[in-house]
């Protein structure tokens, strides 16, 4: 598991406009999306607004939107958008062959 | 002025509503969720908000239970005048049709999938938002029951969990308990699951049934496989969905009971459990007009006279308290679960989704809703069909099958990462 990119597992391990996370020991969960185009990105599971697991909310588009009020979140940025406030950590992901690799420094500085 | 207080101007009875939010004080609280008062919204629409869903984008002002959307329009067209835009009421902004056009067209071109639905009728975004998207699963599923695949990508978070999710993200689980009714081996296992999962805390719910806090979203299927041990099944506390038949003693105990309303109860929502709607649906039986059970404040409610049945429709005891419509009086229990059938299945079929049957039935009608359900006795019997045919593919416990190991992914992480010391 040493090294600059963590396999995690296969990309269809994670739902179409669905998510999984990444438990981090010691840290806040990550949560890894797929969007309906296909595109991968992990985030802090925490919205920016009152810490709702973004997790949990409904993908679409590029965004999600938090379960807890609604926020949209861009899961490229990690901004919220339109007139909210506020920003979550976002990690790198590349796909590799399927699997879905994520980079360990700036996931354990995301789950810090 | 005082005399009238503040409250005087959300309240009916002013001649001009324009003219109560006018008197009301800069500081005067607008919205009780978010806590925005008559001056920031006002400072708001002086910033360019001249819409509701602007104000709502920006002050934050009736964006959270709705409550206060009246006085939120009338400062609007107080402060604009006829620059306010109203603009059609649309599902929402991935398209220009309202929920009543889109439920239309579901049915009349006999679409099967939110994709399909999404395309034909020219949804702007690529795959809808997080309102119109359960808004369309809902009505694919209420269209074609048995065939249609629930997306559960579509579902709030709460109904693809079978959970309620709280503000630290653990999960809230009531088990159900049929009329009201529990015995020794439920509470025992209700008891043991809050110990064994060290729930920090656990409450009788205004529905008659027990709500156990604190579950963590990996712990949910070891907790729904202890309860469904005991008998128990998802009580649906989560979902737009058939919640509780709330009931009172009825003639079995009490001195005043006119007639079983325990057992009416029980064998309602023996009928309707599983169910999916519109919005939430609550159910009350009170064995006598004394109403103990408060039927008159539920969507459908039943009060027990010495005669027979008295069945009222369209009750609501949350954001604006509604008293029922009485929909008719009829002499047997039978005939009483029928029109409920029937009724839900008119409100399944009709509301748009979010509307409870309070404002759907100020909406269409109690003359309406009557002539549907009253005027002829087969399309009554259709409708009752129609919802006990649905229900075949709705009465199919969601915790067991969790508990099983189906759906893992909702449950289980990804991965589990503990980072070790790189060593230099």
């Amino acid at each position: 598991m040493i090294g600059e990119w963590l396999d995690i597992g296969w990309l269809d391990e994670i739902p179409l406009r669905g998510s999984r996370v990444i438990e981090v020991a010691d840290g806040d969960d990550i949560a890894v999306f797929r969007t309906g185009d296909g595109k991968v990105f992990a985030l802090r599971d925490r919205c920016p607004h009152k810490h709702g697991r973004l997790s949990q909310g409904i993908v679409h588009g590029g965004a999600v939107a938090c379960p807890l009020h609604n926020w949209r979140i861009s899961l490229s940025s990690g901004e919220a958008l339109g007139e909210d406030q506020g920003c979550t950590p976002t990690v790198p992901v590349r796909i590799d062959a399927g699997r879905v690799l994520i980079q360990r420094a700036a996931m354990l500085a995301a789950a810090a | 002025m005082l005399i009238f207080g503040q409250a005087f101007a959300s309240g009916g009875g002013q001649a001009d509503p324009k003219a109560a939010v006018a008197a009301l004080s800069d500081d005067a609280e607008i919205c009780g969720c978010n806590g925005v008062s008559k001056g920031q919204v006002l400072a708001c629409i002086e910033k360019g908000a001249c819409s509701l869903d602007a104000v709502r984008d920006t002050c934050k002002a009736s964006a959270s239970c709705g409550s206060c959307t009246g006085l939120v329009e009338n400062l609007l067209a107080l402060a604009l005048g006829e620059e306010v835009q109203a603009g059609p009421r649309t599902m929402c902004r991935c398209t220009s049709f309202g929920h009543g056009d889109v439920r239309r067209e579901i049915v009349a071109q006999a679409m099967r999938s939110i994709p399909e639905v999404m395309q034909k009728l020219h949804w702007s975004t690529p795959d809808g938002c997080s309102s119109c998207r359960p808004a369309l699963n809902y009505y694919l599923l209420c269209a074609l029951p048995g065939e249609y695949v629930d997306d559960q990508q579509s579902r709030f978070v709460n109904e693809r969990m079978h959970a309620n999710i709280q503000k630290d993200g653990t999960y809230s689980v009531v088990p159900r308990m049929w009329g009201g009714l529990t015995n020794p081996r439920e509470l025992r296992a209700i008891a043991d699951v809050v110990e064994k999962f060290n729930a920090p805390m656990v409450k009788v719910t205004g529905g008659q049934r027990l709500d156990i806090f604190g579950i963590r979203k990996e712990d949910l299927p070891a907790v729904w496989a202890d309860l469904g041990a005991a008998g128990m099944v998802s009580g649906h506390a989560y979902g737009k969905a058939l919640r509780t038949v709330k009931t009172c003693v009825g003639s079995e105990w009490c001195r005043f009971g006119t007639q079983d309303s325990t057992g009416l109860g029980v064998k309602i929502e023996q009928a309707t459990w599983g169910s999916w709607m519109p919005h939430k649906f609550k159910i009350a039986v009170s064995g006598c007009p004394r109403n103990c059970a408060e039927a008159t404040i539920k969507d459908f409610g039943v009060v027990c006279v010495d005669s027979g049945y008295e069945l009222h429709v369209g009750g609501n005891g949350g954001i604006k308290v509604r008293v029922t419509d009485l929909l008719c009086r009829v002499a047997t229990e039978e005939e009483a679960i029928e029109h409920c059938a029937a009724f839900i299945q008119l409100y399944r079929e009709e509301a748009w989704y979010l509307e409870r049957t309070a404002p759907w039935i100020e909406r269409v009608g109690l003359a309406y809703v009557q002539s549907r359900l009253l005027g002829d006795a087969q399309e009554r019997a259709a409708l009752a069909a129609r919802f006990l045919h649905s229900q075949k593919f709705c009465q199919d416990d969601p915790w067991a099958k969790r508990a099983a190991g189906a759906e893992r992914e909702h449950h289980a992480p990804m991965a589990i990462f503990t980072p070790m010391e790189i060593p230099a």
